[in-house]
């Protein structure tokens, strides 16, 4: 690492601790917008690096933010009388009860999503290309669909997750929330960075260009698809739990498993930033949401319109992400030899 | 009695998936392209018959109408989207496709509102085995006329110029266009062909069923299912697994309860693929 790189993280650092002090307005934007980041970051890992584009991602985010609830809720009270309409103003958390059950929920919601991505993994990372985006599609709205239908979790009408205590100023809920999801995305970060320098990289990359010759080169190509698959679920679950509570409130098809939004938003943020580079989700995400959140108010009512427009224009005429444009503009920051008598020549092509 | 209730309303229901399934096979043949809108295109073919039924003229003209709307429709999707992706990774043409989807998910909302609607078409009612068994004709009229749509364009691929140069471009393309085939207008010919089907479906729809602007996404999962059940040209076999799905949903919706109905479309989905995916494996050959 060198000393630009320190400057750069811990001018981030210092800029993410202070953020919700500097626009309190925005604490909420800004957790959002740090989940989000999470979200994108771990999509390009399996989407990204290993070629697997998947939109069944939203399955272990959902996952989470169920579980996360429902532990939350569960530890102290019956579920099932909660989810029962006006449950959660018969029942009151207590402060200490409220962080118990977060901590144990986001740890619930972090693990089981992780261990159902190790238990599926065998038999979906076998389907390749198109047949793998359109099975995961599937899996995510077939999990809408079914958790829509269970009782104990609210079923059509919804599942109010526990509101926060009553602690200190009315602005601590909003800090509480930032600083979680801030904290993840350090995490989160740490974690792919640290994973992006390994050997593991190189082969999920390798899993990319040409899955066959990989395998004929000894990889044991599947065991690392599912290990790469697996640390998404994990942030996924992570992210969706924060998310749950984050919101307050969890409707199956339009917050948890919602594929028409934040399914394809974490897709569409990777891409727009960059697939396969540690930053472009990053960036991708960072952009998407001041997008979406400055411009979404003059569409009011067509936001989804504008949605379906973006969608387009970007996988049409920016399939390489803003990272990808970088890349082509300026190749001597990244590492890349150019010739400078070859550039002309191209140039001269064109 | 409900069980033979439960499978002549499958088969009744699993021709038309067979329908909008041939639309699905013919531009995945020719282009390599899976449109994820295409449910929202027969969606989109539903209102039109669900408008004219609004202003007093009988659904069932819509069969006629909708397909022609919808053949300009879906030149214009090509024109404008499809034809910047068609030789790309098929993963970015499934993301346009989804975009289109939301896109028209979104307008049809704003044009025509969220509630449920159908389009009556006063067609009255077949009873069969001492009334145990109803059939509404509707639904026999609309499998009726799938087939004999499904058989007008097998015919018309078979004999006019158009369809051999569609045939020829889903051989190989490159040949094709050695051999003077304007593959540019087979694509969108294609693509229109596909949308007119869906417009046919729609319409028929509209009439048997119900159509709601989000509908959309479970009719291009049952399609995809199909044409990966039968495999690409393979007619017969899209009718038979159309009728097939048909019939398994008609009993998932009675043995598991209608909130489940949908949910049980996408899991079979996932579970015929990692099947084919098992399959497969043993002859070390994946799905591609």
């Amino acid at each position: 690492m060198n000393k630009n790189n320190i400057l750069l993280y811990s001018g981030i650092l210092i800029f993410g601790i202070a953020a919700p002090f500097l626009f309190p307005a925005f604490k909420v934007q800004l957790s959002i917008l740090c989940v989000l980041i999470v979200l994108a970051t771990t999509w390009n890992i399996q989407g990204g690096e290993m070629g697997y584009n998947s939109f069944g991602n939203i399955l272990f985010y959902g996952l989470g933010m169920y579980l996360c609830a429902s532990v939350q809720v569960g530890m102290f009270f019956p579920l099932a009388e909660w989810t029962e309409s006006g449950g959660e103003k018969t029942f009151v958390h207590t402060p200490a009860q409220f962080f118990q059950g977060m901590a144990v929920g986001l740890i619930v919601a972090a693990v089981v999503p992780t261990i159902v991505a190790g238990l599926i993994g065998y038999s979906i990372l076998g389907l390749r290309g198109h047949y793998f985006a359109i099975c995961t599609l599937g899996l995510g709205v077939a999990a809408g669909e079914i958790s829509g239908g269970i009782e104990i979790i609210g079923a059509g009408q919804g599942f109010t997750t526990p509101p926060f205590p009553d602690v200190g100023s009315l602005e601590s809920r909003g800090e509480f929330f930032y600083f979680l999801s801030f904290f993840v995305l350090i995490l989160t970060f740490i974690a792919v960075r640290g994973i992006y320098t390994t050997r593991f990289k190189l082969i999920l990359n390798a899993i990319r260009d040409n899955e066959d010759k990989a395998e004929a080169m000894g990889i044991q190509t599947m065991k690392y698809k599912i290990v790469g698959w697996m640390i998404s679920a994990f942030f996924c679950g992570l992210a969706g739990g924060i998310m749950g509570g984050l919101v307050g409130y969890i409707d199956s098809t339009d917050v948890a498993f919602d594929g028409r939004e934040m399914g394809v938003f974490m897709v569409l943020m990777a891409i727009l930033g960059g697939k396969g580079t540690l930053w472009g989700p990053i960036i991708g995400a960072t952009v998407f949401h001041i997008f979406k959140e400055g411009f979404w108010t003059f569409f009011l009512g067509w936001q989804y319109v504008a949605l379906g427009v973006l969608i387009v224009v970007i996988v049409i005429y920016f399939p390489e992400g803003i990272m990808g444009w970088l890349r082509e503009k300026y190749p001597e920051r990244f590492g890349e030899v150019v010739d400078e008598k070859d550039r002309k020549a191209q140039v001269e092509l064109k | 009695m409900i069980s033979v209730q439960a499978c002549l309303d499958g088969i009744l229901l699993g021709i038309l998936f067979a329908l909008i399934a041939y639309g699905m096979a013919l531009q995945w043949g020719v282009m390599n392209i899976i449109n994820i809108a295409q449910g929202d295109l027969v969606i989109l073919g539903g209102y039109i018959a669900y408008f004219m039924y609004l202003y007093g003229i009988h659904p069932a003209w819509g069969v006629i109408v909708s397909p022609i709307i919808m053949f300009f429709v879906g030149i214009a999707i090509y024109k404008l989207v499809i034809n910047k992706v068609v030789d790309r990774d098929l993963f970015i043409s499934i993301l346009a496709t989804f975009g289109i989807s939301i896109l028209f998910m979104q307008l049809m909302n704003f044009a025509f509102g969220a509630d449920v609607v159908l389009a009556n078409s006063d067609y009255g009612t077949t009873m069969l085995f001492n009334s145990n068994v109803v059939l509404p004709n509707s639904k026999i009229f609309s499998a009726f006329i799938s087939i004999l749509f499904a058989i007008c364009l097998v015919i018309y691929m078979k004999k006019s110029k158009l369809g051999r140069a569609i045939r020829a471009t889903a051989q190989n393309a490159r040949a094709a266009k050695i051999l003077g085939v304007d593959t540019e207008k087979v694509y969108a010919a294609t693509f229109g062909i596909n949308a007119a089907l869906c417009g046919v479906a729609g319409a028929l729809i509209s009439i048997t069923f119900t159509i709601h602007p989000y509908m959309g996404l479970p009719y291009t999962i049952r399609s995809f299912m199909i044409v990966i059940i039968a495999g690409l040209g393979n007619l017969p076999g899209v009718a038979m697994s159309g009728m097939g799905l048909g019939v398994f949903e008609e009993f998932a919706d009675y043995i598991l309860g209608t909130e489940f109905r949908i949910g049980s479309v996408f899991l079979l989905l996932v579970l015929i693929l990692v099947y084919r995916r098992f399959k497969l494996s043993r002859k070390r050959e994946y799905l591609k």
